[in-house]
C-alpha cells in the first residue's frame, strides 16, 4: 500500500498552560527509516516523544499506526501500538539479571520459564548482534551494557517503532560504533527508528531523514545526505549562527593547580581515585575525557573540597601568591580564594542551583555570608541576576522565577554565569553542555575560552570527543579513578582518546 | 476516535495566579459546608441554625472570643515552631513532646522558686527555663540526624511519649501534692501569667512570635541557610554552609519556640502542670503549618479557624445538643476540602471536548 507510513502524526499541538510544547506538528516515519529528531532546547522533542509513549497526550491532532488512528492514552497502549521508547536514564532493577529485567512487567500467564526466556533474549540479540548475557546482573553491567538491555526490553515486547532519547551521550566511540551497527540492523529488518540527539555529526552517520523542530513546530525534515551540518544548525535556530570555538594559543602559562597521589574512596568504600597527578595551567583549558563515572566527579568535588581524600595533595598557586595547600580546607575557604566550582552534576539542580528559588536567591549563594549582621542582603545578587539575564540572554519570565522550572540551557547559563561573575582564577565544570543544543553549547564554550583568554586556569570534564578536541589544549583521560594519559588537544585523534579511555580495564 | 480517549485527563498546572488559589480554597470550604449541612440534616438539625450557633459561639461575644483565642494561642504558637524545620525538610512531630519538656522546665521554677524571686523576675525565668528544655529536647533527634542521618520522623514521635512519661511519673512523684492525688497543685500566684484584656498575656508573645518568625525566614541568613537546605543538601554543602550546625540550631529554634508555649499552658492555661498538657495541639499544629504552606501570617488565620470551629462545637454541643462526635466529623470535613484542593491548585481537570473535527 501506498502512503502507509510506520506512525504519522497529524496536526499534533500540545500546550502547557500558556506554554506551546507543539505547534500544529505533521510528522511521519516510514519503516525501515532511521529519522533523528533535531531541535534547541525547549523546542518540543521531548514532550512530541512522551506523547508518542503515552506519557502525555495530545491537545489536538492524532497519531496514525500502520495508517490507522491510534488512542496512546498511557506507556501500556505505546507497547500495545509497538512503540519502545528507549529513555536517557535507565529504569532497570540492579539486582535482577538481563533477563529479568527484560521480562519484568510482561505478567505473561503461566509459570516463568527461564530458560526459554533466555532462549529469546539470545536470539533476539544474535539477530541483531546485541553483545550480551542474558544472565549478567544489572550491577556488574556497564553502562552500554544497560542500554543494550533497555534495547533488548523494547524489542521483546515487540516494538516496531524505536525511539531513543540521546543514546549516545554515555557511551565512548567505540560503543556509540556499535551501537549503530545494531540500529542499522534493525532498520534493515524494517523497524522504524526516532533517534533524538544534539551531535550533528551523528545524524549525518546515522541517520537517513532528519526532522528538525523548532519552537515547538516542525521546520522540515530532509534527506540527511542533502544537507549539512550549517544548514542544520541555521534550520534550528532559525538565523546564521557561527559554529567555530575561537582557541587561542595559551600564553604566558603557570600552574595554578598542582595536584599529586591524590586517592579517594567513596562513602561505599569503593575506590574512586587512584593515585591521581597533574598540573593545571593558568591560560589553558584542561580537557578531562572518560567514560561516564570514571571518577571526573569525585575528583572535581574533591579539590573543591567537598570530599574528603585518602591521601595525596591539592596545591593552588593564585597569582603573585605564594603556593597553598587545600586539602582539609572547607568548600568555602576554597572558594575564597579562588577555586570556582561551576559543577553541573548528573542533576543540574542536585548542586549549585536550589530549584525553587529565583535567579536572584540563587546568585545568593555565592555571596550570602559576605555582609556582616544577621540580616540577609540582596542587593548584589539582585544586580548579578539582572547582569547574567541580560548578558547570557537567558529566557525566564522573571528573575524570580523558579529555576526549576526554566529550561536546562537556560539553568545552566544561571550557573555558569554565576561562577564567572566571581572571576575565579580556577574555573571547573562538568558536563556543562550535558543536554544543551548546539546554540547555547557554543555560547558557553566561548565563556570558557574567555576566561582562559583572561588567564583563568580552566577544567572541563566533558563527554563529547569533538568538542574536547576542539576546545581544548589539554586532555587528561581517565579511566576508573587513574589517569590514563595527558595529550596535546591539537595533536591527538578521537580514536587515540578512545582508546585510552578504556586502557586501565584492558590491563586489568 | 474521541469515545476511546478519557472523559477526563489530569494534568500539571505549570502556573496559577494568587487570585485563583484562593478562589479554590473559598470554594473548597464552601463545598466542605455543603457536605456538612447534609451531615447536620440526618442528625435532624438545621445546618443555617448549626452554623450560625458555630460562627455566634466562637466570635459572637467577648467570652466566646476569649474562649476562641485562649483555643488558638498556642495552636499558632507551635505551627511557628514548627514552621522552620519544615521548611528544612526535617519532620519535626515532636512539638508534643516539646511543649511538654517546656512545661516541666517551666514548672520547676513555678514550683521551686515561687518565693525566692521577684515576680517579673520569676516569670521570664520560667519562660527562658520552658525554652531551654524544649531546645534540648529537640536538640536529641536532630543531633543524631545532623551526625548519623538517623529517622528524625520516628525519633522525634518517640521522644514525645517519653516526655509524656516524665511528666505522669513528676506528677505522681516529685511534685504530687496531696499524697496519692497524683496531681501536681496549683501554681502560686506569683508563677501565673498576667492577664491583659482578659486573657493571659501569652497571645502577646504569640503575636510577636508571628513577626519574628516572618522575619527570620525571609530575611535572614539563616532563613536563607534553611531555604537551600531543604531544597538541597549538596547545593548547601557546595555553598559553604555548615549543614550540621543548620540541622541542629534549626531543630533548637523550634523545640526554645515549643517550650515556650509550654510554658505558656502551664502557667498561663492551666497554672499547673499534667502529663497531657499538650493536649495534641503538637500534632493540630502540623496542620496548620500544612495549611497555611509555611507563611506565618496565613498561620493566624488558619488557627483562627480551627480554634473558632473548636470552641464553636462546644457551643453547638450545649446550645442544640449535637454530640462532639458530629462536630468532630465537621472539623474533619473542613480539613479534608481543604488539605484536598491543594490537588487543584497543582493539576487541572481536562474534561474532553466535545467533537470538532477540521477535515
Amino acid at each position: 500500500m501506498e502512503n502507509v507510513h510506520a506512525i504519522e502524526l497529524k496536526n499534533i499541538t500540545k500546550t502547557f498552560g500558556k506554554v506551546v510544547a507543539n505547534k500544529n506538528v505533521d510528522l511521519y516515519v516510514d519503516k525501515g527509516v532511521v529519522m533523528s529528531l533535531l531541535g534547541e532546547n525547549g523546542s518540543g522533542k521531548t514532550t512530541l516523544m512522551n506523547m508518542l509513549s503515552g506519557i502525555y497526550l495530545p491537545d489536538e491532532g492524532e497519531i496514525l499506526i500502520d495508517g490507522k488512528v491510534a488512542n496512546i492514552r498511557s506507556p501500556k497502549d505505546a507497547y500495545n501500538y509497538h512503540i519502545g521508547m528507549i529513555h536517557q536514564h535507565f529504569k532497570l532493577v540492579d539486582v535482577f539479571s538481563a533477563a529479568e529485567n527484560i521480562v519484568l512487567g510482561l505478567n505473561e500467564k503461566g509459570r516463568l520459564d527461564h530458560k526459554a526466556i533466555v532462549n529469546k533474549v539470545k536470539e533476539l540479540a544474535d539477530k541483531y548482534g546485541f553483545d550480551i548475557d542474558p544472565n549478567k546482573k544489572i550491577y556488574d553491567m556497564s553502562v552500554s551494557e544497560k542500554q543494550t538491555v533497555e534495547i533488548l526490553k523494547v524489542l521483546y515486547r515487540g516494538a516496531d517503532i524505536l525511539i531513543l532519547d540521546e543514546p549516545t551521550a554515555v557511551l565512548t566511540p567505540q560503543e556509540t560504533k556499535k551501537l549503530f551497527d545494531v540500529i542499522r540492523a534493525m532498520r534493515d529488518d524494517g523497524k522504524a527508528i526516532i533517534l533524538i540527539t544534539h551531535k550533528l555529526n551523528e545524524v549525518k552517520e546515522i541517520s537517513d531523514v532528519v526532522a528538525i523542530l523548532r519552537k515547538g513546530e516542525h521546520i522540515k525534515t530532509v534527506r540527511t545526505s542533502e544537507v549539512t551540518e550549517q544548514q542544520m544548525t541555521e534550520m534550528m535556530v532559525g538565523r546564521k549562527v557561527e559554529l567555530n570555538i575561537n582557541r587561542k594559543m595559551p600564553e604566558n602559562q603557570e600552574p595554578r593547580l598542582t595536584i599529586a597521589n591524590l586517592s579517594l574512596t567513596d562513602e561505599n568504600g569503593i575506590k574512586k581515585l587512584d593515585d591521581v597527578g597533574f598540573i593545571a595551567y593558568s591560560n589553558e583549558i584542561l580537557g578531562i575525557a572518560g567514560i561516564a563515572g570514571s571518577g571526573q566527579k569525585e575528583l572535581l568535588e574533591a579539590i573543591a573540597g567537598l570530599r574528603k581524600i585518602d591521601k595525596g595533595s591539592i596545591i593552588y598557586t593564585p597569582e603573585n601568591d605564594s603556593p597553598q595547600e587545600l586539602v582539609g580546607k572547607s568548600p568555602m575557604a576554597i572558594k575564597n580564594a579562588g577555586v570556582s566550582l561551576a559543577f553541573v552534576p548528573e542533576d543540574r539542580l542536585g548542586m549549585g542551583l536550589v530549584g525553587s528559588m529565583g535567579m536572584t536567591d540563587n546568585m545568593l549563594l555565592r555571596n550570602w555570608n559576605k555582609h556582616k549582621g544577621i540580616l540577609i542582603d540582596k542587593k548584589d545578587s539582585k544586580a548579578l541576576a539582572k547582569d547574567v539575564f541580560e548578558t547570557l540572554e537567558v529566557v525566564t519570565p522573571n528573575i524570580d522565577y523558579p529555576v526549576r522550572k526554566l529550561s536546562g540551557g537556560n539553568v545552566q547559563k544561571v550557573l555558569v554565569g554565576r561562577e564567572i561573575a566571581t572571576s575565579p582564577s580556577v574555573l571547573m565544570s562538568a558536563y556543562a553542555v550535558r543536554g544543551l543544543d548546539i546554540n547555547t553549547s557554543y555560547t558557553i564554550y566561548d565563556l570558557m575560552c574567555k576566561q582562559k583568554d583572561n588567564g583563568t586556569a580552566v577544567i572541563f570534564v566533558g563527554e563529547d570527543l569533538d568538542v574536547l578536541l576542539a576546545l581544548c589544549d589539554r586532555i587528561l583521560v581517565m579511566c576508573d579513578g587513574r589517569v590514563t594519559g595527558i595529550v596535546d588537544a591539537r595533536k591527538t585523534s578521537k580514536e587515540e582518546v578512545g582508546l585510552l579511555m578504556v586502557k586501565a580495564k584492558e590491563e586489568a | 476516535m474521541d469515545e476511546k480517549m478519557p472523559l477526563i485527563r489530569i494534568e500539571r498546572r505549570q502556573d496559577i495566579s494568587k487570585t485563583s488559589v484562593w478562589m479554590i480554597r473559598i470554594m473548597a470550604f464552601v463545598l466542605a459546608l455543603v457536605i456538612g449541612s447534609i451531615i447536620f440534616m440526618i442528625c435532624d438539625v438545621s445546618p443555617i441554625e448549626a452554623y450560625k450557633t458555630i460562627v455566634i459561639g466562637a466570635f459572637g461575644k467577648a467570652t466566646g472570643i476569649r474562649q476562641t483565642v485562649k483555643i488558638m494561642v498556642p495552636l499558632l504558637g507551635t505551627a511557628l515552631a514548627l514552621a522552620p524545620c519544615f521548611k528544612m525538610k526535617y519532620w519535626n512531630i515532636g512539638a508534643e513532646g516539646q511543649i511538654t519538656m517546656g512545661a516541666v522546665g517551666a514548672a520547676f521554677f513555678a514550683i521551686n522558686f515561687y518565693d525566692k524571686m521577684p515576680r517579673s523576675i520569676l516569670l521570664i525565668t520560667m519562660g527562658l527555663s520552658g525554652m531551654l528544655f524544649g531546645a534540648l529536647w529537640s536538640f536529641i533527634p536532630s543531633f543524631f540526624k545532623a551526625k548519623y542521618n538517623t529517622n528524625e520522623t520516628l525519633f522525634t514521635l518517640m521522644l514525645n511519649y517519653i516526655a509524656i512519661g516524665i511528666v505522669a511519673w513528676l506528677q505522681g512523684g516529685p511534685w504530687e501534692g496531696k499524697q496519692g492525688s497524683q496531681i501536681v497543685p496549683n501554681f502560686n500566684k506569683a508563677a501565673v501569667l498576667p492577664k491583659v484584656w482578659g486573657l493571659h498575656c501569652g497571645w502577646i508573645i504569640v503575636i510577636l512570635l508571628v513577626v519574628f518568625m516572618y522575619i527570620y525566614l525571609n530575611y535572614t541568613k539563616h532563613g536563607y541557610e534553611i531555604a537551600v537546605l531543604g531544597d538541597s543538601e549538596n547545593t548547601a554543602r557546595y555553598a559553604g554552609m555548615d549543614v550540621f550546625k543548620v540541622i541542629v540550631r534549626t531543630a533548637m529554634i523550634s523545640g526554645a519556640i515549643s517550650g515556650l508555649v509550654g510554658f505558656m499552658l502551664a502557667s498561663g492555661q492551666n497554672q499547673t502542670i499534667y502529663a497531657d498538657i499538650a493536649a495534641n495541639n503538637g500534632f493540630t499544629a502540623i496542620t496548620v503549618a500544612w495549611l497555611s504552606q509555611l507563611d506565618p501570617f496565613a498561620m493566624v488565620l488558619i488557627s483562627l479557624l480551627l480554634a473558632g470551629l473548636s470552641k464553636g462545637s462546644s457551643s453547638l454541643k450545649t446550645a442544640m445538643g449535637v454530640p462532639g462526635s458530629i462536630s468532630n466529623i465537621i472539623t474533619g470535613i473542613i480539613l479534608l476540602c481543604l488539605l484536598g484542593c491543594e490537588f487543584f491548585i497543582n493539576y487541572r481537570l481536562i474534561i474532553r471536548k466535545k467533537e470538532e473535527h477540521h477535515d
